[in-house]
């Protein structure tokens, strides 16, 4: 199944083979207002794991949401291999709800015979490490669980595209060390095509095949670099950090570029 | 450091056990001695308003068909008792409101929905339901009696009219008051239409509705105190307020604050048995206890 919205829908009859294809994108909150997005052009093939980086008014929420299908873009084409599912800073957990049934929401709302439900939310709480967890409540759990638990409830959606809008920001450093290595677990086991923003270039580095650089007012794409080091990586690796010291140049480049 | 892949999963999940178990806090259920003394603790003001009410006695400040011992007034009580219609009165009133209580859930729900998701509804209507829940019910009693006569239907009128706005306005609040992270959550998740509202808005309104129907129960209850004082006829059967009314014919002021407190009495007990409850298992669920 593919889903293709935009302003030329008739372009994108070609079914792309491709997990996520943006083509020259530009989007603007109002006929006249400033491009947030310009003529962004985004390819990712199915399992790839794609990183965006860019400051604040990148556009980066935005570029996330017109794939999410929350927003359409002004103009240009998107298409992604079936609905994403996404993933927000906050775990968004619902806290009326078990972790256990939090997974099983997502399942029932698939479509999943109830009789199943419960065995298959064990499952997917068990590759994240959570299968005790079942009946505990979300403020039972610490921010980096609530995350996990968020994680086993984006794939019970059964999605091909994963979108994260810095899912990781608000752990603490030794909690997102391990859920890094948790997802790129889970991501290796499932097949899961990922687009993952966030403003940490280490944390883009860590986890992605290729890392891409927006500038921002307008939100571009100026840059792309291939993450060439094998798995399992770590964080403080020195290859990790020669890429990341190499981004963070560029980034500060293109934030000097609004001091006047 | 492990090599192989298997090892080094195996490695990821203790370390991740151990980070989990540091960073997890069961919170401590309260003991079944501190929930014995809580609910005992209404016990204590109890105990000093007889006192205090039997020492205005002993002062003899008032004569007793003014202020009734609270000796008499459990001796009037007994006799309503021993002649089975303080059993009946209070059965047939609890009865009445519980009645009317679903009937004006059934109502309000509805209402209150529609005029959550809906704004053009909700500007429509929305200062009507209001103006309803600031009238006082009571004040519905006469057109009640004119269109119904002295029957049923005249009583459920008027505890409807009481309950049905408190419940559909918590509801809305509640509806208000919903994270939007929610509802985007439960946009991606695939929740659409009715499965929205019952897997999401729903429960996540849920603390503003309970609200809702606490209030709406209460003004349920005092609504039917009034009707029953009013639309008094042998064909609908005694209930409290009739109990009252009769005390206040007879001259009988043991018989009148007997009812009362019986009134209060049932008000207390089934916020405690059925609010209560509710209330604390939402708070306590959603990490909202202190």
């Amino acid at each position: 199944m593919s889903m293709t919205r935009g302003a030329h829908v008739a372009d994108a009859v070609t079914t792309s083979r491709l997990a996520v294809e943006m083509e020259h994108v530009t989007k603007r909150f109002s006929p006249q207002g400033p491009d947030v997005l310009q003529d962004v052009s985004l390819h990712v093939r199915p399992g790839e794991f794609v990183s965006l980086v860019g400051a604040s008014g990148c556009g980066k929420s935005t570029l996330l949401n017109l794939l999410a299908g929350l927003e359409s873009p002004s103009s240009g084409m998107i298409a992604t291999d079936g609905a994403p599912t996404l993933m927000f800073q906050e775990s968004a957990l619902m806290p009326w709800l078990t972790a256990g049934k939090n997974v099983e929401l997502a399942l029932l709302l698939r479509g999943v015979p109830r009789r199943e439900r419960k065995d298959m939310a064990m499952e997917l709480l068990t590759m994240v490490h959570l299968e005790r967890s079942y009946n505990q409540r979300p403020h039972e759990l610490s921010g980096g669980m609530r995350q996990r638990v968020a994680i086993a409830r984006a794939i019970a959606q059964d999605r091909r595209v994963l979108l994260m809008d810095e899912p990781f920001a608000a752990l603490d450093a030794i909690t997102r060390d391990l859920i890094h290595e948790e997802l790129t677990r889970v991501w290796q086991d499932t097949g899961l095509s990922v687009v993952f923003v966030t403003h940490n270039v280490r944390e883009a580095v860590r986890l992605g095949q290729r890392v891409l650089l927006m500038s921002s007012r307008p939100g571009r794409i100026v840059k792309e670099w291939v993450i060439d080091i094998a798995e399992p990586r770590r964080l403080d690796s020195p290859q990790v950090a020669d890429i990341a010291s190499q981004i963070t140049d560029e980034l500060r480049q293109e934030i000097r570029r609004h001091a006047h | 450091m492990p090599t192989n892949a298997v090892a080094h999963a195996d490695d990821l999940s203790t370390l991740e056990a151990g980070l989990d178990n540091l960073e997890t806090y069961r919170g401590n259920r309260p003991s079944w001695k501190s929930s014995i003394v809580k609910m005992l603790s209404p016990l204590i003001a109890i105990a000093a308003v007889l006192v205090i009410w039997q020492v205005i006695i002993y002062l003899q400040w008032k004569p007793d068909w003014v202020i009734p011992s609270p000796h008499q007034v459990f001796n009037s009580l007994g006799a309503q008792a021993t002649q089975g219609v303080l059993y009946q009165a209070t059965f047939n009133s609890i009865k009445r409101a519980a009645e009317g209580f679903v009937i004006a859930l059934a109502v309000a729900t509805p209402i209150g929905l529609a005029l959550g998701l809906n704004k053009y509804l909700r500007a429509i209507f929305g200062p009507l339901l209001t103006g309803l829940q600031q009238l006082p019910s009571v004040a519905w009693v006469p057109a009640a009696i004119i269109w119904f006569g002295l029957s049923s239907a005249t009583i459920f009128t008027v505890v409807l009219l009481g309950a049905v706005p408190s419940i559909a306005n918590g509801l809305i609040a509640g509806m208000d008051q919903i994270p939007p992270l929610y509802l985007r959550a439960g946009k991606v998740l695939g929740a659409h239409g009715w499965t929205k509202v019952r897997h999401i808005v729903l429960p996540a309104a849920w603390p503003g509705y309970l609200a809702g129907m606490e209030q709406g129960w209460a003004f349920a209850w005092r609504s039917l105190m009034a009707a029953e004082l009013i639309a008094i006829t042998p064909a609908l059967g005694p209930g409290l307020g009739q109990m009252l009314d009769q005390g206040r014919q007879l001259g009988d002021m043991a018989l009148v604050i007997g009812s009362v407190i019986v009134i209060m009495a049932v008000g207390v007990l089934v916020d405690r048995l059925v609010f209560a409850p509710l209330r604390t298992r939402t708070l306590r669920n959603r990490g909202l206890t202190r």
